[in-house]
């Protein structure tokens, strides 16, 4: 018989392996699917997982896909670690990036090295400001985050799609629905020539290594996890509550904010109506898989840039469909939350002895 | 300008049939969230829905089947969600979130076949009474079936909660988890039929748009709908009877603002799109903000799990 | 019959195609970028029509289905490019950046981008059709059928295309009805079926009996054909999805174009160019005419058809004035290519202003 046992104590290895046992089971049943839809599974996995960061540039655009998404779950790790529920980091994406971008169009006639700091000093700006709406209404008014967050994203991404349309769209461009072209120096320097990874990653690892520093060295990190716990140890530990609420969607926003710089500064080079394909939803994922910890979080956003990918390349040469990229991102999170049981409670093999 | 009270009746209806989809989805997140459980997933269950109905009512001709069928799969799909939540305690917000990119995904991978194909007719009731009364006629005549059921629904609901005792037990388990539990009541079998009815009622509102609605299979036909029904369920604060206003005002703004264009009035057509998430975020604050407000209206164990030891 | 003639010259010619190709060299591939899924039955759908009429030429193609318009289109068409294609259609306007940006780096693949006017490389040409000329039809056949002389107008954004389309139709409209009048809305979208049906609803409840739309979803004509009034299909023909309320659809007819571009490539003859087909050259098709019309009208849009088709008749002939009453084209004269390119004025009788 087998017997379902509380554990006294979270398992801290368990803690580490279920994301690789969510990865694992996620291409499991990926790979049941693909067999469903008609198409070789391991063929399918490997069109969808190797292939295409085969080369220099799959390997490229794999990182330009990671940096965003490790960039926006950093900032969340410090939400989530004190337990603030900011869902809503696509919407602070999409601000910051309208910020940064008004910013840089100003600019678009004009070159100097001075721009692109105050693009990307305008989107940090602009994501905390976004961020900060939910924060506020939350120490003073009690609001829930989760749905003040959440409502922000649409009316973010409807501000953008205002602005894109009307009154910033290209006065040359026949009223087609984007901006002007930013000036080159409002965009992030490309590393290598013929790639497109960008400059935009350093402020992702830069954010990886000021996290860790935060979490593991600072008195700030240990009240941040100890409020994470329970408010009454938290108050214990000299917790001031509503400051650290604030400062959490501060830091969160302005990572958010970032990465829609990495965005319109990097890649795209313009606003236009599709600056994000929801990767402030994705990073929510990347931060849960990779445990809230930034090592964990660099390993998760390369997983989870992967379902991008592979969907793109699945499709051009197999012709799956592209929404599998999808079904595998809910996949690995529903397997992720489901093995998280392991974490808490521990199967116990007990003889038929009485 | 003359107004012609029965185009009045019209733009009515129309408004009407724009907010079933809301009604029927917030009313059924309504008493999953009042048993103390938030589903984000509202708009991937919608999604399943309107694929599943689709899918049977071309395959089988039959719209009983579908509609039925669409509801089975909204409840299947929240069966995830159920099992997840409750049974393995795992984070709320989270596992919402998985459950609409999942549904998204999954509706796109199956719809693949049934892009392009032309829906079948739903039937209408009262149809013979169209031009009867001035007004009221199109208002109250030449609806489909789920039409009425979702303006019946409302007041089922609000009913349900208030008056029968099932309905005070799930509010008792959406309120106090702990009290429920020691008064007797199974608190992890109240939230599993919760959710699986909320999954029924958004399974049916996907079924409305994919087969009343814009009668067609699209992907990512609903549109952020789901969203919208979500905020709707803290826009009534809880109400029931709310979410009928709500639903109106919400599903009406599109169709007012087509309307003020066709008459020559323009106002940005984002700002009045964004205009049911900001005015959500203004409800929230002020019931917030009052202790006593909130105690009353918003199920107090919301989104927070509950695991009771042996 | 028209119709049946395009389709029989069109499929002869495939039919040659087929047949010249196979002594040519055989191996190009072309690969074709969407924007929305295959089964939209509208822009995406007649695309791949249009990709089809390739492979029945004899060659290779590939597709990729829903990409957007957004930093991810670059990759798409990187990965194209470097896995052996040799000609990429690239059929939406947001592509324009991309495309050009990657031809840079492959001069030695060919891209066609449809309906943008950017052709930074000498491997970009671009492409379009005069579906204007098929709004001059729709225009006579609304001006005739409307009883409430009111036409509805669903339309997306406001960029040239779009207004051009309004200009022609209602141009025609009120030379066979002076007393029409065309409301129009912007739904601000290219494909939303809800927000289209509507919109559309809208538009019927203000007393629209004739829908005309500028938008992709097969939503109107059914919200059409549920009210009772009359409507025109777009990109596609939506008869199915509206058999009573469709008098006639405007069908985008990309294959031939596309066979010529491909076997351009196979024979080394591609070269860039901007193409602006219309009626004439079959890229325009209107689809069967409804038996709803009276006869004499369809002899009418026969005629129409034929005489745009020929050059005989400009969808833009003079005199044409603005709402202002300035004179835009003279008597006697017909608007050039560059006008109607960056055409973003109203004519006289367009009730309403272009949105900011």
């Amino acid at each position: 018989m087998i017997k379902i046992v509380k554990r006294d104590q979270p398992s801290k290895a368990i803690f580490f392996f279920t994301p690789v046992l969510a990865i694992f089971l996620t291409l499991i049943a990926g790979g049941i699917i693909f067999y469903i839809l008609g198409f070789k599974p391991f063929e399918a996995l490997k069109f969808f997982f190797i292939v295409p960061i085969a080369d220099k540039y799959g390997f490229s655009e794999l990182l330009l896909k990671a940096t965003p998404l490790c960039l926006i779950a950093i900032g969340l790790s410090f939400c989530f670690k004190s337990n603030n529920w900011n869902i809503g980091a696509e919407g602070q994406l999409t601000f910051g990036a309208i910020v940064s971008g008004g910013v840089a169009l100003l600019f678009y006639d004009q070159e100097g090295f001075y721009i692109l700091p105050i693009v990307i000093l305008a989107g940090a700006i602009g994501g905390m400001i976004y961020a900060s709406i939910p924060a506020i209404l939350k120490t003073y008014f009690n609001t829930n985050e989760i749905l003040v967050s959440l409502m922000l994203v649409y009316v973010s991404k409807l501000i953008l799609d205002y602005l894109v349309v009307g009154p910033w769209s290209n006065p040359e461009g026949f009223n087609f629905p984007e901006t002007r072209q930013f000036s080159d120096s409002a965009r992030l320097p490309l590393l290598f020539e013929g790639l497109r990874i960008h400059a935009g990653i350093f402020l992702a690892l830069a954010a990886v290594v000021i996290s860790w520093f935060v979490f593991y060295k600072t008195y700030l990190g240990f009240q941040m996890k100890v409020s994470g716990f329970s408010l009454k140890t938290a108050k214990y530990a000299g917790y001031k509550g509503k400051k650290m609420i604030i400062l959490v969607f501060l830091i969160s926003g302005a990572c958010a904010g970032l990465a829609g710089v990495g965005e319109i500064t990097g890649p795209i080079g313009q606003l236009h109506r599709e600056v994000s394909p929801d990767y402030g939803f994705t990073a929510i994922i990347v931060a849960f898989l990779g445990r809230l910890h930034p090592v964990g979080i660099i390993l998760a956003s390369l997983v989870v840039a992967i379902t991008y990918l592979g969907a793109e390349t699945a499709q051009i040469f197999m012709q799956i469909p592209k929404y599998t990229g999808q079904v595998f991102q809910g996949m690995i999170l529903f397997f992720l939350l489901a093995s998280d049981y392991l974490l808490f409670f521990k199967f116990k093999f007990i003889g038929s002895k009485k | 300008m003359i107004v012609d009270i029965n185009f009045v009746g019209l733009i009515i209806a129309s408004i009407m049939a724009s907010a079933v989809p809301l009604i029927l989805a917030s009313c059924g997140e309504l008493i999953t969230e009042r048993s103390g459980v938030l589903n984000l997933g509202v708009e991937g269950m919608m999604i399943i829905g309107a694929i599943s109905g689709f899918a049977l009512m071309t395959v089988t001709g039959s719209l009983i089947i579908a509609v039925l069928g669409a509801m089975l799969a909204g409840v299947l799909i929240s069966t995830i969600f159920a099992f997840l939540t409750q049974t393995l305690i795992t984070n709320h917000v989270a596992t919402g979130l998985a459950l609409t990119i999942f549904g998204i995904g999954i509706s796109a991978m199956i719809g693949k076949n049934f892009v392009g194909i032309p829906g079948k007719e739903f039937p209408v009731l009262f149809e013979g009474l169209k031009d009867t009364i001035p007004l009221l006629s199109p208002i109250l005549f030449g609806h489909s079936i789920v039409f009425y059921f979702a303006f019946a629904l409302p007041f089922i609901t609000s009913y349900f909660l208030k008056k029968t005792k099932i309905g005070l037990i799930v509010r008792a388990v959406g309120d106090s988890p702990e009290s429920a539990s020691n008064q007797g009541i199974n608190v992890r079998f109240v939230r599993y039929a919760c959710i699986l009815y909320g999954g029924a009622m958004c399974g049916l509102a996907g079924a409305y748009l994919s087969m009343i609605y814009t009668p067609q299979w699209i992907e990512n036909m609903t549109g952020g709908r789901g969203w919208i029904a979500l905020a709707l369920v803290v826009f009534s604060t809880w109400n029931p009877i709310k979410i009928l206003i709500g639903a109106m005002i919400f599903g009406g703004l599109t169709i007012i603002q087509f309307h003020m264009q066709a008459i020559g009035v323009r106002i940005p057509v984002q700002f009045l799109t964004a205009l049911p998430y900001i005015v959500t975020i203004i409800v929230l604050v002020v019931i917030s903000r009052d202790s006593r407000k909130i105690r009353l209206s918003t199920p107090s164990s919301l989104g927070k799990s509950f695991h009771k030891d042996n | 019959m028209h119709k049946f003639l395009i389709r029989s010259f069109v499929s002869s010619l495939v039919l040659l195609f087929t047949l010249t190709v196979a002594a040519v060299a055989k191996d190009v591939k072309a690969a074709f970028v969407y924007i929305g899924p295959t089964g939209d039955h509208g822009w995406t759908y007649q695309h791949d029509v249009g990709r089809k009429a390739v492979e029945a030429a004899g060659f290779k193609t590939t597709y990729v289905e829903g990409v957007p318009e957004s930093a991810d289109a670059e990759r798409v068409l990187r990965q194209l490019a470097n896995s052996g294609h040799d000609i990429i259609f690239t059929t939406s306007f947001g592509y324009m950046n991309p495309t050009n940006k990657v031809a840079k780096e492959f001069p030695n693949v060919k891209f066609e981008h449809a309906t943008g006017y950017k052709r930074e490389h000498p491997n970009v040409a671009t492409y379009a059709a005069r579906f204007y000329e098929g709004r001059t039809i729709l225009g006579t056949i609304a001006g005739t059928m409307t009883k409430s002389n009111v036409i509805g107008y669903v339309a997306s954004f406001p960029i040239p295309e779009v207004i051009r389309g309004i200009n022609s139709f209602t141009l025609a409209a009120q030379k066979v009805n002076p007393n029409i009048k065309t409301k129009i809305v912007w739904a601000f979208t290219w494909y939303d079926p809800g927000k289209e049906a509507e919109a559309a609803k809208a538009l019927i409840d203000q007393g629209a009996d004739v829908i005309a739309q500028h938008t992709d979803s097969t939503a109107i004509v059914q919200m059409a054909e549920k009210a009772g009034v009359y409507a025109f299909g777009q990109a596609s023909d939506m008869d199915k999805f509206a058999p009573k309320a469709v008098l006639t659809s405007v069908e985008n007819n990309w294959g031939p174009y596309y066979v010529d571009r491909v076997k351009a490539v196979a024979n080394g003859t591609w070269s860039q160019k901007d193409t602006w087909h219309g009626i004439g050259d079959g890229m325009v098709v209107i689809s069967g005419l409804d038996s709803q019309m009276p006869s004499d009208l369809q002899a009418k849009v026969k005629k129409l058809q034929a005489d745009l088709a020929s050059g005989k008749v400009h969808s833009f002939t003079g005199p044409i004035y603005d709402q202002k009453g300035n004179l835009m084209v003279a008597e006697g004269k017909t608007a050039d290519d560059g006008m109607l390119a960056g055409m973003m004025t109203y004519v006289k009788g367009v009730e309403g202003d272009i949105p900011k």
